[in-house]
Order: structure tokens, then sequence, then C-alpha cells
């Protein structure tokens, strides 16, 4: 379980997240949308350690990260799984050298054991004929499963998902969302995707935190974002037809 | 940045693995344009030299000595340097860069990984390796000379062979390998800095790229000066 209390983060004279506290359950896919500048990345981020706000905490199951030294830190972040935006695979390496990785870094298996290890994460993500591949040889789809591979392939406690179906046709989305609420149920992880997407909250989204300019502005389940009334939600879910359609559908069916 | 990139490595054998990879990017890889340049270099050098030679009273040996007072003092430290800044500098700074706006940097942290000590320590062990590409810079500029001066019918060969002897001072040779080092520490870092610290997309990479090998420049031209007056002025 990650708990946020209170954050703020500022860069210059700009207030990019302001007071943001909530919960993300374990087991549970985790999502935060909001629209572009609305502070997800930031939060994200902060979440990662790569940004430090300047109030309140973050703590993983009950470690407060401000308060961890630098190996203690370490430490923790190897307990992480992420899943960039845009992949970020390692260019000079081939798809096995990346999934193997954080294996070869921060474990002591065998070179044996490690091939065993991707072998199986690269399998359990659909991908079996890309071993010898370098990131630059496989489509978008195939990297974002690679990503994900390497992020599951240390066992995480936590895995962490920016934008994970940006850039993809609307069927690849599916399977890759599909892939990351089965990976969160199988290894029981704190899952945490960030995204703007309508279909991947439809898809995955257990628990959802919504952020206007910095700001919480709901949280709920999905099946709750289309019968609340909060009007910055439906002013962000229903920015489109098809979902338009759907809230009509389902408060008809309601009444 | 220098204490991070200096930290203990998460596993020596990845680090090794590393080290050799830069090894052949940065020193191997460079082999050829250094080979070449230096060659010709030494030829023209012994050439010009011949060429303004008009007063019969100079003595022959002069192109030999002229050779290599400028291939040992100057060319081969500071201006296959200069030249290794655009090549080398340019290759670091691209590529540590690339992986900073495709967040592969990100990614090495956000998994425990000290990115500095990851990607910059390696090139800063590899360029220790530098004098070695610069003995071999010294080496065939002074047989570009030899052979443009020999076979262009400008010297005999015993004359150069007397030239490259004549007042032989030793220190020189230690004055270009003490600058060539400063410069191997140059050409690591500044361009690693510049492509670590940089912003933005792929545009901004090609601009960091330009702004390293322009600062590097800079760098190994002042040290170069300092250099010459500390060591050699007396």
């Amino acid at each position: 379980m990650i708990e946020i209390k209170n954050i703020e983060k500022s860069f210059g004279d700009t207030k990019v997240l302001k007071g943001i506290s909530c919960v993300f359950e374990t087991g549970k896919t985790n999502l935060i949308i909001g629209q572009s500048g609305s502070g997800k990345t930031v939060l994200l981020k902060s979440l990662l350690g790569i940004h430090t706000p300047e109030v309140g905490t973050i703590s993983f199951d009950g470690r407060i990260y401000s308060e961890l030294s630098a190996d203690e830190k370490r430490a923790l972040r190897t307990e992480i799984g992420m899943v960039f935006q845009g992949s970020a695979l390692f260019d000079s390496m081939t798809v096995e050298e990346n999934v193997g990785f954080p294996l070869k870094m921060f474990t002591k298996q065998t070179p044996k054991e490690i091939q065993e290890r991707v072998d199986f994460v690269l399998k359990r993500v659909n991908l079996v004929d890309a071993h010898k591949k370098k990131p630059s040889e496989i489509s978008g789809g195939m990297q974002k499963r690679v990503a994900i591979a390497r992020a599951i392939v240390n066992n995480p406690k936590y895995l962490f998902c920016d934008e994970p179906n940006s850039g993809l046709d609307p069927k690849t989305a599916i399977v890759i969302d599909n892939l990351i609420k089965e990976i969160t149920e199988e290894y029981n992880i704190t899952t945490v995707v960030n995204t703007h997407d309508m279909n991947s909250v439809m898809e995955i989204g257990e628990k959802i935190i919504f952020l206007k300019e910095g700001i919480l502005a709901w949280e709920g389940t999905k099946k709750e974002i289309f019968k609340t009334d909060n009007e910055a939600i439906v002013d962000f879910v229903y920015s489109s037809n098809l979902f338009k359609k759907i809230r009509k559908a389902q408060n008809k069916g309601d009444h | 940045m220098i204490k991070e990139v200096f930290n203990k490595p998460l596993k020596w054998s990845a680090m090794k693995t590393l080290i050799f990879k830069e090894i052949d990017d940065l020193i191997i890889g460079s082999l050829g344009i250094v080979a070449f340049i230096s060659f010709f270099v030494g030829g023209v050098v012994a050439i010009q030299t011949a060429l303004n030679l008009t007063n019969p009273l100079i003595p022959k040996y002069l192109i030999g000595f002229a050779t290599r007072q400028s291939v040992i003092l100057e060319f081969a430290p500071t201006f296959i340097s200069i030249i290794m800044a655009g090549k080398m500098g340019s290759f670091i700074t691209s590529s540590i860069g690339t992986m900073r706006v495709t967040e592969q940097i990100d990614a090495l942290e956000v998994m425990g990984v000290n990115s500095l000590n990851y990607l910059v320590f390696p090139k800063i062990i590899a360029l220790l390796l530098y004098p070695f590409v610069i003995g071999i810079s010294m080496f065939l500029g002074i047989l570009g000379g030899w052979m443009a001066g020999v076979y262009g019918g400008f010297t005999s060969s015993d004359e150069f062979i007397m030239g490259l002897q004549t007042d032989f001072i030793p220190f020189h040779i230690v004055y270009a390998f003490i600058k060539t080092m400063v410069f191997a520490i140059i050409l690591a870092t500044i361009p690693s800095y510049h492509g670590y610290y940089m912003k933005g997309g792929a545009l901004e990479v090609g601009k960091a790229s330009t702004v390293s090998f322009v600062w590097s420049s800079v760098a190994i031209i002042l040290s170069n000066y300092i250099l010459t007056q500390l060591l050699l002025s007396k």
C-alpha cells in the first residue's frame, strides 16, 4: 500500500501539486487520471523519488520515503518496477539483456538462472520470438511488453506505469491494459497507472483518482465515475461523444 | 556530480563489461581516423618545412627536427585532442543525451542504479588509455614526415633521422603525455556533463553536442597554454 499525505510540489513560482492525499491499495490497479498539465506525471515522479515534494509524505507500506537513508532508498527502489511512457528500453541492449538487467545488477543469480527467469517473464507477456532483437527492431506494442517484462522480472512490490498505452492502436492498448491488470492480481502488487485514456479507465480502473490543476478533484471506482455529479470529472470524462452516449445509456438503465 | 561518478559500482562484473565496451567505442574506434590524420599531417609538416628552407646554409636535417618538434609538442597531443573533442566528445554527449531524452537515465535511477557512476565512470577509465592513441599519432606523424621527406626527394633518410635525434629533450615526451592525460579527463567529463544535464528533445541533443565540442575545445586550448607555461618555461 502506498499512502500519500498532503504533498505539495512547485517548479519556480508554479505550484504543480497542491496538497494531495490518497491511498493506493495493494493488489489493485490504481489510476491517476487528468488532463495534460494537471500534475499526473509530477505526482508519479514524486512517488518514484525523481521529484522531491516540498511538503507532505509518501509512505510505502509504512516506510516514509523522505525519512529513509540513501541505502534504504536504493533498497526500496529495487522493489519498484516502472513502465515509462516511451518504454525507456536501453538501445544498446537486446530484448533479453534489457529484461535481465535488473537481475544482473541486483541479484546474485547465475547467468543460467537469469536466462530462465527472463524466458519466463517474456513468455508471460506473450513475447517469445524477440529475445535477440534490439528495441529499435520491434514494434511499439512489443516494446511496451518488454518494458512490462523488465518491470516485473525482479518481483516488484510496486508497479508504476506512465501512459502505458500511449501511441498504441486500440487493440494493442487493450492487450497492454489487461496484461497490467492480470500481473497486478497475479503477483498481488500495488500498481499505479498514469493515464488520460478513458478506455484504460474502463478496462482496468479499480481505484481512480482525478487530478485537476494540481488538486485531487475526485476519487472513486470506474462504476462510480458514470454516476458522479462532480463537475470536474464529468467535464473530463464526457468530453468524448462515445462516453456521453454510455452515460446516457447507463442512466437510462438505472431509472 | 564527481562524488556520484566515483562511488563504488553496484557490480564490478557489469562495470568491467562497460569499461571494455567504452574502450572499444572510444579508443579502438578512434584509431583509424587518428592514424590517417597523423600520417598525412606529419607528411605535410615535412614538405612545408622543406619548401621553406630556401637558404642553402640551413641544413636539411632541420626537416626531421621540425617534424619531430611539431608532432610531439603540439600536433599529436593538442590538435588530435581537439579533433577527438569532435569525434569522441559528440559521441559521448549524444549517447548520454539520447538516454536522457528517452528516459533511459530515469529508468536506471528508478531501478536504484547510480546513473552517473554507470554512464560516466567507464568513460573516464577507458580514456586513461588515451595516451596510447596519442603515442600512435606521434609515431605515425613522424613516419609520415619521413616518407614525405625521403620519397618526395626533399631530404635523405639519414639526414631526416639525424634531425629527429638533434637536441632531443626527453622531457618533451613527458610534457606531451602530461598534457594528454589532462585532455583525456576533459574529453571524458565535459561531454558527459553536457549530455547528462541536457533538457529537451532530439534537437537539443544536437545542440548539446555542439556546445560540448566548443567547451571541450576551449578547455583544451586554455589548459594547453597553462600547462606549457608551467612545464616548459624557465
